[in-house]
């Protein structure tokens, strides 16, 4: 073993090095941006990763789990969007919101009904059941793409509220984070999905409840959503519904993927979405510093985000023989 | 008969259960359910919407069509090689802004503008094949990506050069007679449509490249441990989707003669909701062109009627994404299940009483009472033979017998020690005869009527009779040949046990006892088969009477034996010479005093004809039970049986000890000995008969004494 000298870069994995390029921009982006080190911008940057993370830990569990869910960002716009819309049409706040609850928790069980007991792969059950989503609430429950929150309401109060200067939802996110945390490393279901997601049959076979556990995780990540959603619409003061033909959804899977969190299941935790989140805010923040238009920035990410497919695919190698025929 | 039983008699025979199962062995219950689908789609939104029909209407629709099915063409070609490809949206639009800038930017020639199409589709489709097919990334996901930095390119282009487009004058006659016109009623982009999709339909199902993708598609592992260049054929599926797209997108360049932000918007879920639609499997290996066509139609149909319809935004969206949840789950839980299905739903009991029997029990006083004769017979091959179903010798005392390998084996006289291999057939040896010129005539289970020549050529004689026009399972297919005999002109008469089970499931057809048993005969003369009778219960051993002018056929399931008349007054009829018997006959051959030889392969019992009479409950047994519980035919006790030419019983012998000749399938008498076979046996017995003419030979009492 060499001790002295170059490091032994084999030590090094995914999360590793995206961190350590995530320190090297940041110390670029530190002497080569004006006002980029500016306490403010520093917590517009996390700010702007907030939802973001929040999506992205949902998107993780499932991950983990051997599963994608394409539907998030969908859940996220349309419930609340929804939710808004039955505030301003006069119903009563309780009964919209249970309303709402109600219809999320439907699309996760959806969701998660259709993987794992109709076995049919994850990422075409949540394509369609996003399209469905986005498709129904827009026809048939709002009547227009961006729909405002009431005056006085207690989502445009949250979106106002800030401890220490700092926006609540930061902290709601380390909360959010933390908890997650406590939930895969510490509780026995929190570490069945990663048995579940490393290899389900096994998992299977020594008496985990796969299945049940699997409609949990869709269950989780829409909530999440809705949480984000609310987030995002206190921010705004409304919610865009166009934000699900956006590439928020590839940037939730981008921060996963990059922070390490193998697409093959089984691996990685909060702490992977944290580092993809910092490099990814810290990328958004430069470039916007650096005033590259949004198309160009879309091009960008897209460009990291194959590269980190890339990676994942050379680091976690599928074989030839042992690749799950149907497995796309 | 009691009204219960009535009742189930006709609730079972009348009602054609058989035919729920029939169905669905057929590959095309596949293509049914798209196909309804296309017919209730178009005939919903054809009689919703006014004018859906009519010929501009349709021109217009058809047009976008064309694109589409393109697009859904190279999808379907990638999906049946075990990928996707979602990409297929920014490829199109690249491909049209490629032509649209070479042709209104640069002012280059429309020829030009196609080539700078298609390269663009090529380049791309050929990234996306390097890393999904080279470098083994997740389809879905790295298409997705691709997808978006493809669509983030357009974007910034289309952005870019808006205005320049605009303002450019190019015009090309070319341009607008593929962009308007009309061929034959039909648009061009709908002609370029068909072509590619027949030309990629030949391909795919007649040549090697073709078949490579449907081989990675059906089961990669096994493509690759065959020796097929998996990673490369991947990767052609995905530039060949690139140049499909690209043919699309320069075809809405030629239509709008332009490009804007929503060209090439939600194709790719269009695309692929088209073709699982269709039914195109994922996870490859399942699938047409034709299929993804009719998922094109399906869902340009859907999504044109609502918005024509009036529905908002986001309706489409709506009902693709319940499309494809519905479409996917159907193929998924379809393609898992119908084997599922099928087994459950195969065997259709019918409703039989069977008549009363007299006892075959030792010591009961009948002509049918079984003895302990047969456990006395030597043994010929014992441990070397398995199954030899049927038995005979040929005029120089060789005994020949066939065996669950697939040869015939041949037994050398005097003392039968020494064997060899006659001839390699390849599927399990029936019924044997030998024909007036020495020639080994076998019925072969699966396979056919077969003909050993006596330098041991091989050579089919028939494999199939004709089609019936009511049947739908494929009954020309000879699926059960048992067992055959020769008529003094050379016809050689043989029977088909049935028509709905293959030979190794014999246990099933008895218990589902349905009629499907058939006598026919091949001619030598002009080599066609045809069917003289069907319609019986498990059609057995044939054997020619002593004069040449009828035939005893043994109908296993129902006990009898009949006897069909060849010449006479009742030539072309049969009759019942032999009813109620207490065993199952099988093999029927000659005996050298004028009578004949019948095998028992088993015994009736009262349970099994008590479950002959409740076909509820033989359902319910076969959906439920291991195959090892069923109730079936008793296959412990067989016997021998002589009977005269007017079906009087002469005398009964088996094996009671159950020892040596527990079941027998055949015997054949010769030179006063009887050679005894059971298809479930390990041996031939050879029994000494008393009073036996010892000088009586089968080949002589067929074909006269050796010239």
């Amino acid at each position: 073993m060499n001790t002295i000298g170059w490091p032994n870069f084999r030590s090094l994995n995914q999360e590793g090095i995206v961190f350590a390029i995530a320190v090297v921009l940041f110390v670029a982006a530190a002497i080569g941006l004006p006002g980029f080190v500016d306490p403010n911008n520093l917590v517009a940057i996390v700010r702007s990763v907030s939802v973001l993370g929040i999506l992205a830990l949902g998107m993780a569990v499932v991950i983990i789990g051997r599963g994608i869910d394409l539907s998030a960002v969908a859940i996220m716009a349309m419930s609340v969007a929804w939710y808004l819309q039955l505030l301003n049409s006069g119903m009563p706040d309780g009964l919209a919101f249970a309303y709402v609850l109600a219809g999320v928790l439907a699309i996760g069980l959806l969701n998660g009904f259709l993987v794992a007991y109709a076995d049919v792969p994850a990422i075409f059950v949540t394509l369609a059941t996003g399209s469905f989503v986005f498709g129904y609430v827009r026809s048939q429950l709002i009547t227009q793409d961006a729909v405002p929150v009431p005056q006085g309401h207690w989502v445009e109060l949250l979106g106002g509220l800030r401890f220490l200067d700092i926006p609540i939802e930061v902290f709601i996110f380390v909360g959010l984070a933390f908890l997650f945390f406590l939930f895969l490393r510490y509780t026995k279901w929190g570490r069945y999905i990663y048995f579940a997601g490393d290899n389900p049959v096994a998992a299977r076979n020594i008496g985990i409840p796969v299945r049940p556990m699997l409609m949990l995780r869709y269950v989780l990540s829409a909530f999440v959503a809705l949480i984000a959603g609310l987030l995002t619409a206190a921010s705004l003061h409304s919610i865009n519904t166009r934000i699900v033909n956006s590439t928020l959804l590839y940037d939730i899977v981008l921060v996963a993927v990059i922070g390490g969190i193998g697409l093959s299941g089984g691996r990685g935790g909060v702490r992977n979405v944290l580092v993809g989140a910092a490099l990814i805010g810290i990328l958004l923040n430069a470039m916007t510093i650096i005033d590259i238009p949004l198309l160009y920035q879309n091009l960008i990410k897209a460009a990291i985000l194959l590269g980190a497919i890339i990676v994942d695919g050379i680091i976690n190698p599928r074989d030839e023989q042992t690749a799950q025929q149907g497995d796309i | 008969m009691s009204f219960r039983e009535r009742l189930q008699s006709w609730r079972y025979n009348l009602v054609p259960d058989h035919v729920v199962g029939e169905i669905l062995t057929k590959r095309w219950t596949d293509n049914a359910i798209p196909f309804l689908a296309l017919v209730v789609t178009l005939a919903t939104f054809g009689s919703i919407i006014p004018g859906f029909f009519k010929l501009t209407a349709l021109q217009e629709s058809t047009r976008q069509l064309g694109e589409f099915s393109m697009v859904v063409t190279g999808m379907t070609v990638v999906m049946l090689g075990g990928g996707i490809d979602l990409s297929v949206g920014s490829i199109f639009a690249l491909s049209c802004f490629s032509a649209v800038y070479v042709f209104f930017i640069l002012e280059q020639s429309i020829w030009l503008a196609l080539a700078a199409s298609v390269a663009t589709g090529l380049v791309f489709g050929a990234i996306n094949g390097y890393l999904v097919g080279y470098l083994r990334l997740r389809a879905f996901l790295t298409t997705l990506v691709t997808f978006i930095f493809g669509r983030a390119l357009f974007d910034i282009l289309v952005t870019t050069y808006a205005a320049d487009v605009q303002l450019s004058t190019a015009t090309s006659d070319v341009l607008d007679f593929i962009g308007d016109s009309t061929f034959w009623g039909l648009s061009v982009s709908v002609w370029l449509a068909i072509i590619l999709a027949i030309v990629t339909h030949i391909a795919l199902t007649r040549s090697r490249p073709g078949w490579h993708v449907l081989a990675v598609g059906g089961s990669r592992r096994s493509a690759h441990n065959a020796g097929i260049r998996v990673r490369r054929t991947v990767f052609m599926t995905y530039v060949f989707s690139g140049f499909c797209a690209s043919i699309g997108g320069f075809l809405i360049a030629c239509r709008l003669s332009g490009a804007g932000p929503g060209t090439g918007l939600n194709l790719e879920i269009m695309a692929l909701t088209a073709a699982v639609v269709g039914g195109v499997s994922l996870g490859g290996g399942r699938g047409s062109v034709i299929k993804g066509l009719m998922g094109a139609i399906i869902v340009l149909t859907m999504t044109n009627g609502l918005i024509r319809m009036g529905y908002g935004t986001g309706t489409n969206q709506m009902v693709l994404g319940i499309m494809l949840a519905v479409a996917v789950t159907i193929d998924i839980r379809w393609l898992k299940n119908r084997h599922k299905v099928l087994n459950e739903v195969y065997v259709a009991p019918v409703y039989l009483k069977m008549g009363k029997t007299q006892s075959a029990a030792p010591g009961s006083g009948t002509s049918y009472e079984l003895d302990n004769r047969l456990s006395a017979a030597d043994h010929i091959g014992l441990g070397e033979l398995e199954g030899p179903e049927d038995v005979i010798l040929d005029r120089d005392d060789n005994l020949y017998c066939g065996t669950r390998h697939g040869e015939i084996v041949r037994f050398f006289a005097p003392d039968y020690v020494k064997s060899e291999v006659f001839a390699h057939i390849g599927g399990f040896p029936l019924g044997l005869a030998f024909d007036k010129s020495g020639n080994l005539i076998s019925c072969v289970g699966a396979m056919g009527l077969y003909s050993v020549s006596p330098d041991r050529e091989v050579k089919r004689l028939s494999a199939e009779t004709s089609r019936s026009w009511t049947s739908i399972v494929d009954d020309a297919r000879l699926r059960d040949p048992n067992d055959c005999d020769i008529a003094p002109d050379g016809r050689i008469y043989f029977t088909d046990s049935t028509k709905r089970y293959d030979a190794h499931d014999w246990a099933l057809d008895s218990i589902e006892n349905r009629a499907t048993g058939r006598l026919l005969v091949y001619d030598p003369k002009d080599g066609s088969t045809r069917t003289l009778l069907d319609g019986y219960r498990y059609t057995n051993g044939v054997c020619m009477a002593h004069d040449g002018k009828s035939l005893f056929f043994a109908e296993s399931w129902a006990c009898r034996v009949h006897r069909y008349w060849l010449e006479g007054p009742k030539a072309g009829t049969a009759e019942c010479v032999i009813r109620d018997m207490p065993g199952y006959p099988d093999n029927i051959n000659r005996a050298s005093d004028g009578n004949y030889w019948m095998a028992w392969l088993g015994m009736r019992t009262p349970s099994f004809d008590l479950s002959l009479r409740h076909p509820d409950m033989r359902k319910r047994m076969t959906r439920r039970l291991p195959q090892d519980e069923w109730l079936f035919p008793n296959i412990n006790t067989g016997g021998v049986v002589k009977f005269t030419e007017k079906g009087g019983i002469v005398e009964a012998m088996g094996d009671l000890s159950g020892g040596a000749h527990p079941m027998v399938t055949s015997m054949r008498e010769h030179k006063g000995y009887l050679f005894v076979g059971g298809i479930l046996n390990n041996r031939i017995g050879r029994y000494k008969v008393a009073g036996a003419d010892p000088n009586w030979t089968s080949p002589a009492s067929y074909w006269g004494a050796k010239s």
